[in-house]
């Protein structure tokens, strides 16, 4: 029994089906570029990737047909940012690699190498419908939480799509709070860790980041060079108008940063400064109560708003506690308000893109994942209904074109106690 | 409790006679002084429903919040309660009519689960009334004393999520964290404005991580689950002596015993007067709990957080002890690593006492929609339950489980006419409320902004009056 088992396992990890040819016939397809569902459409995919995706696209010979008439074919969910994989209960210390209390290190923490593609909530979220993660540390003595990752949600080992893909940066009030006490004390230690990471650069022998009172270390410095040209997102998290318009105001002395804001609760406020600077936002959905200080003017409208002045948004999974698939509850709602008088919020399209191909396009990486373009990654949900919408599951999911297993521990865990009352053995006998 | 009070001067007047009759009793015996109960209400609500009119809602879909659905049906309200509810019913000339083609009503949201006004927002530090975390037994504090009648968190609950009725509760850092309160969802200027008439107050006790980490934390017990309970039956032991005596004094009077503000509450709690609310995640601890209850006489009225109820839906049923649950949360902490999408389906079906909560200032804006993802959980479970079968979670049950389903928590005539029209049905997440009425007075109205309301706080702030 137990060999049976480990064979099939082994059998479904085996699949490489990187090469298989998949036809997902006959659904609405939901591509998550902001376009809206395509009754009766198709989606092909191919080595991994989304061959093409649409009404009359046609089925390759010798592919394998899914039939999906009266289902949604849907882009996978992209869940940022989130702590997925890095830690397995948020309350337990021990399982967390999410924020690191007492460490004298700050930019140059890379969460890749402690993604755990075997934490039980990756097959929870997967089986749910979220395909990617953007996956984050938290600040805890510095303004720079560290460098966060992509992955994905596949039930194989290989979950770091791209490592070190970003710089996340407190500056609103936690900034404040972890910089020492104030907000100029954040801004003194950003611009004194720029300067001494262009120290390093133009000497390396000289830098002075191994003493015990170096206020940054080697490794950190070395990390911001990125930051500062360019090649790394600086993703800062911050919620007050005023915070986002300092943040805004950065590149003024540092011209290559490339900028991202989570969060943004005051977003609509400076949206179209936001929409002229061409800085992407993955604002909290939902959030609409004066939480703080810095989110007095906190409205369900704000991702509406900003979305109307031209501002790239995605909706960040924060305060999903459902687990990060809420996000499509988030998307939903967004769509809801559009029906109540004075609100703005997004079309059905636009809810749908800022939860898939969003922040993929916030990270620059639109082009490798989050929607069913041709080319990007085959990362697809078929859905018993509109993905949107409370009442539909997920019935299937591909992860790099390859079909997942649609169990998790949440599943075992229901299948045990549907029936609540002991059988003929203790319940720890009711297993696969 | 005036009728109480009438049956203490009755035995005590029953004693004397039988003092009288024996005549070598000390003769101080006669000349007792009479009882002085103490005011189980020393805070009076001075909630008062505000004006409404003659309403007649048609065209509806209705779930009547016992169960009950009508399709194209109409409700009437007037006088701030419940007229009729049915396919047609008779309007009084002159009744406000609303064509709600398309759209439903639903009795208003209960959430039995609140930290609103005792940890409002803004969230600092200021603010952080919600857990008397110096002892691990508080059952002295009452969670009134610190709600804050303007939190703005009270008017997203209004507009957003339909709620008329919540339990404020004081946090699960204690063992007996204190008294909750009942509020109708009405902004007053004062928390005693906002007090549902004659609620039973509740006592908030929880077991688990929170009171072992809190006071192990500190060096002190409880550091682990046994002590958790080992200070609740101490406790309750003397909560029990406390009663005795006091139950003696309330019937034969004599000299007063010393008053124990805590013991005040515990008593309570021992003769029925007073609902306990127990926080508490895992399976195996709520049976304890349930054993404790039957050692010292009291009742688990319900247990809130239940992230592992359905593990033992057989138990609570047995017991009548109710669960409130989120829909889906999990994984958080230790204790809810267990915690699964189908927990109040299995509830309900194993004939449970479940209903929803929120312990969530966005959370209570949302709760119908918490219900719908339940439902669908259900469903692809093969669990089958109707969609006016689940407004029990919303509405009755809760109502049930704070003492006050005799006033609120379904649409049956004569009832507080707490009610929302919804744009649509309230298990899609396309729905908003459209209107909210409190004791039969519009107190939302989606298409009116004077009828939006906006606490102190929020008043000429950036985005005040805004939609939220």
């Amino acid at each position: 029994m137990k060999r049976a088992l480990l064979l099939l396992a082994a059998t479904m990890l085996a699949t490489p089906a990187l090469g298989q040819t998949i036809a997902i016939t006959g659904g609405t397809v939901a591509i998550g570029d902001g376009s809206q569902p395509i009754e009766g459409g198709t989606v092909v995919i191919a080595n991994g990737r989304i061959v093409a995706a649409g009404r009359g696209v046609a089925v390759p010979a010798g592919a394998q047909v899914v039939d999906a008439t009266g289902k949604w074919i849907a882009a996978g969910m992209v869940s940022a940012p989130t702590d997925l994989s890095l830690v397995d209960s948020e309350g337990v210390r021990e399982s967390s690699d999410v924020r690191a209390r007492e460490t004298p290190f700050n930019a140059a923490i890379d969460v890749s190498v402690a993604v755990n593609p075997n934490s039980i909530k990756i097959a929870n979220e997967r089986v749910l419908g979220v395909t990617r993660a953007i996956i984050t540390p938290s600040a805890a003595t510095s303004i720079f939480a560290g460098q966060g990752a992509v992955i994905d949600l596949a039930a194989d080992a290989e979950a770091v799509t791209r490592p070190r893909a970003f710089q996340f940066v407190e500056l609103g009030e936690d900034g404040g709070s972890n910089a020492g006490g104030t907000r100029p004390a954040a801004y003194a230690m950003l611009r004194d860790a720029f300067a001494q990471a262009q120290d390093y650069r133009r000497n390396p022998a000289g830098f002075d980041g191994r003493g015990k009172d170096a206020l940054l270390k080697r490794a950190d410095a070395e990390a911001l060079l990125k930051v500062l040209d360019g090649t790394m997102p600086m993703v800062v998290h911050v919620e007050r108008a005023s915070d986002i318009r300092t943040v805004l105001s950065l590149p003024r002395d540092y011209p290559r940063l490339k900028l991202v804001l989570v969060g943004a609760a005051e977003g609509w406020m400076v949206a179209r400064e936001i929409a002229a600077a061409r800085v992407p936002v993955i604002a909290s959905a939902l959030a609409d109560l004066p939480a703080s200080f810095e989110q007095v003017a906190a409205t369900e409208s704000n991702v509406g708003r900003m979305r109307a002045a031209g501002v790239q948004v995605a909706l960040a999974s924060i305060g999903a506690s459902g687990g990060d698939h809420v996000l499509r509850q988030f998307a939903g709602n967004l769509v809801a308000i559009t029906k109540v008088p004075g609100h703005t919020g997004l079309d059905w399209g636009q809810a749908f893109a800022a939860i898939t191909s969003g922040p993929a396009e916030a990270m620059g990486m639109g082009a490798d994942f989050g929607s069913l373009r041709a080319g990007r990654r085959a990362d697809v949900v078929l859905w018993d209904g509109d993905p949107l919408e409370l009442s539909s599951q997920p019935v299937a999911v591909w992860i790099d074109g390859v079909a997942q297993p649609m169990r998790s521990r949440q599943t075992d865990l229901r299948d045990r106690y549907l029936t609540p009352t002991e059988g003929a053995l203790p319940k720890a006998y009711e297993h696969h | 409790m005036r009728i109480r009070r009438a049956g203490g001067v009755l035995a005590v007047t029953l004693a004397l006679a039988a003092c009288s009759a024996s005549a070598d009793r000390p003769k101080s015996a006669s000349a007792k002084a009479p009882p002085q109960p103490y005011s189980r209400d020393p805070y009076p609500s001075t909630y008062r429903a505000y004006p409404g009119v003659p309403t007649l809602l048609r065209n509806v879909t209705v779930f009547d919040g016992e169960g009950g659905r009508i399709e194209n049906g109409q409700v009437l309200f007037a006088d701030g309660k419940v007229v009729a509810i049915g396919q047609t019913v008779d309007a009084p000339a002159g009744a406000t009519v609303i064509d709600g083609q398309g759209k439903f009503v639903t009795p208003g949201v209960v959430d039995i689960h609140s930290h609103l006004g005792d940890y409002p927002s803004p969230g600092v530090q200021a603010h952080s009334d919600g857990n008397e975390a110096t002892a691990p037994v508080t059952a002295e504090v009452w969670a009134e004393h610190s709600v804050w009648p303007q939190d703005p968190g009270f008017s997203r609950a209004l507009a957003n999520g339909g709620v008329t009725t919540l339990q404020i509760l004081p946090g699960s850092a204690n063992l007996m964290g204190g008294r909750s309160v009942v509020l109708k969802n009405v902004y007053a200027r004062t928390m005693q404005g906002m007090k549902f008439p004659g609620a039973p107050y509740g006592l908030k006790m929880a077991c688990g991580e929170n009171p072992k980490r809190v006071y192990g934390g500190k060096g002190r017990i409880p550091s682990t689950r046994m002590g958790n309970v080992a200070v609740d039956r101490q406790t309750w032991a003397k909560a029990s002596a406390y009663k005795r005596k006091w139950d003696k004094y309330e019937k034969d009077g004599g000299d007063m015993p010393d008053r124990d503000i805590a013991m005040d509450t515990l008593r309570g709690v021992l003769s029925g007067e007073i609902l306990i609310q127990n926080h508490c995640y895992r399976a195996d601890e709520m049976a304890i709990v349930l054993d404790m209850a039957a050692e010292f006489g009291y009742k688990v009225t319900a247990f809130h957080h239940a992230v592992e109820a359905y593990k033992i839906a057989d138990l609570l049923k047995a017991r009548g002890t109710c669960a409130a649950v989120w829909a889906d949360w999990y994984g958080f902490k230790m204790e809810s690593y267990d915690g699964i999408g189908e927990n109040l389906a299995i509830l309900e079906k194993t004939g449970a006492c479940g209903m929803i909560h929120s312990d969530d200032a966005n959370g209570i804006q949302r709760l119908n929609q918490e219900v719908a993802k339940v439902l669908s959980s259900a469903r692809h479970s093969g669990v089958q339950i109707s969609d006016e079968a689940a407004w029990k979670w919303l509405s009755l049950g809760p109502a049930t489980a704070l003492g006050i389903a005799d006033r609120t928590g379904s649409l049956k005539p004569g009832k507080m006419a707490d009610v929302v029209l919804w744009n649509g049905n309230p298990f899609s997440v396309y729905t908003r409320p459209e209107k909210v009425w409190v004791d039969g007075a519009l107190l939302y109205d989606a298409n009116d902004p004077k009828r939006r309301p906006v606490s102190d706080f929020e008043l000429g702030q950036p985005g005040s009056g805004d939609v939220k």
